[in-house]
């Protein structure tokens, strides 16, 4: 029988959500053994060469490559798993959502912070080749249906693991009560 | 005084009739959730999340008061989906950016969707534009995190404690401020009073917090309610 196939991705996140995934310590050889991955920073396939079974994305949406890289990653797995507080609710880069628009934002951190120094020109970044800063982060599942979340910033490596087991091999989930933080 | 006799979840106590649900049920041992309810300060009613079903109806346990063949039940699959409806829409309605805040870990409402195994929120969040103060010299007020409670007012019910916060403005743009009086010459006690007044992390001791590691917190490893339940 051939393996569930795996992608994984991380958008608006800071890695830490793959870090923790990587956190399952010897039980990365069970992985191996249990499936196959496609796109993924892991193997750095950088597109799907295939349908895939399991898509696992890390991070909300903050721009428009964010949302193209989404809805690629809901065409293309046939299950879709939401890792970690950014996922989930935008996390912290969704602290500017309540703060100030997005025009406040980019004039704070290319003209008028303490700290930026060459920019006589006053330029804020706008290039067809950039991605569109969005007006506010959206969480994963405001974008696209998402079947399953799993929360923690980053998630406790055994919650990661627990749910591609469960998964991948079609048992229930087990969900002990420490495991479940939003920290 | 006379004892009567209330059922709750279909066991019979010999209880006294000027005390509520709530504590003939702590009493025994049997857990009703609560956030706006503190110990001490007079219960006003308003989160909802200790409803249960009383003679078949749905009331608040820690304001309604007991009384003879009164029948109780605390745990249906029903109350127990409500009360975690409740919780998903505080988490929506405000800004929880749980990672970042001074008091997650020690956090009730946090506690509760521990416990309500809350992957996510129904509910699509609004993120409110409200603002940090943090002119006092020993406190911040974190308007994103305050779930109207109103706890922290409703303390200088005691004689012996004055105001520190009130409420300003109404309807949805209601919310606390500081009482400029009375927390004028705040010592560090009086600060950490205040947080722990707050069943989240809107109001703030400063130049204080993470200061118990992660798996030491007070809702690590067990849920809220633990306590009372007599389990370990
Ligand atoms: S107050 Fe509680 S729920 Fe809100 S951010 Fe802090 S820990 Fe999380
Ligand atoms: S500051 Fe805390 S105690 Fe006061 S109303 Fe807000 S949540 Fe309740
Ligand atoms: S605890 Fe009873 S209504 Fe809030």
């Amino acid at each position: 029988m051939s393996k569930p196939i795996v992608a994984t991705t991380s958008l608006a996140g800071c890695f830490g959500c793959h870090m923790s995934f990587l956190d399952i310590d010897e039980r990365i050889l069970d992985l191996i053994e249990l499936v196959e991955f496609n796109k993924s920073p892991i193997d750095d396939i950088k597109t799907f060469t295939k349908k895939c079974d399991i898509g696992i994305i890390e991070g909300g949406c903050c721009n428009s490559e964010n949302v193209h890289v989404l809805q690629e990653f809901r065409k293309n797995c046939k299950t879709l798993v939401v890792i970690g507080e950014c996922a989930i609710m935008g996390g912290l880069p969704a602290l500017r959502n309540n703060v100030a628009p997005i025009s406040e934002c980019l004039e704070e951190a290319y003209l008028n912070c303490v700290s930026v120094q060459a920019n006589d020109e006053k330029i804020i970044p706008n290039d067809d080749e950039l991605p569109m800063i969005l007006d506010k982060v959206y969480p994963c599942h405001e974008v696209v249906k998402i079947d399953y979340f799993i929360p923690g910033c980053a998630p406790r490596a055994d919650l990661i693991w627990n749910a591609l087991v469960a998964l991948v091999t079609g048992n229930e989930m087990e969900l002990p009560y420490e495991v479940i933080k939003y920290d | 005084m006379s004892k009567i006799t209330v059922t709750i979840n279909g066991k019979a106590y010999l209880t006294e009739p000027d005390k509520t649900i709530l504590q003939v049920a702590t009493e025994n041992k049997i857990y009703i959730p609560t956030l706006c309810f503190l110990e001490g300060i007079k219960a006003q009613g308003s989160c909802r999340i200790c409803t249960c079903m009383v003679n078949g109806k749905m009331m608040t346990a820690c304001t309604t008061p007991v009384n003879d063949g009164m029948e109780v039940v605390t745990n249906t699959e029903e109350l127990e989906k409500l009360r975690s409806k409740i919780v998903e829409l505080l988490f929506a309605e405000g800004n929880h950016f749980c990672p970042s805040c001074e008091r997650s870990g020690n956090c009730e409402l946090q506690a509760l969707a521990y416990r309500y195994k809350i992957m996510v929120p129904e509910f699509d969040y609004i993120y409110p534009a409200r603002d940090v103060d943090a002119i006092h010299p020993k406190l911040i007020i974190d308007h994103n995190r305050c779930i109207l409670c109103k706890r922290c007012i409703r303390r200088k019910k005691e004689p012996e404690n004055p105001t520190w916060f009130v409420f300003e403005n109404r309807g949805n743009k209601v919310k606390i401020n500081f009482d400029k009086e009375h927390t004028a010459d705040m010592d560090d006690e009086m600060a950490q009073k205040a947080m722990d007044t707050c069943p989240v992390g809107a109001i703030i001791h400063k130049e204080k917090g993470y200061d118990v590691p992660i798996g030491r917190r007070k809702y690590d490893k067990n849920p809220i309610g633990s306590d009372i339940e007599g389990k370990e």
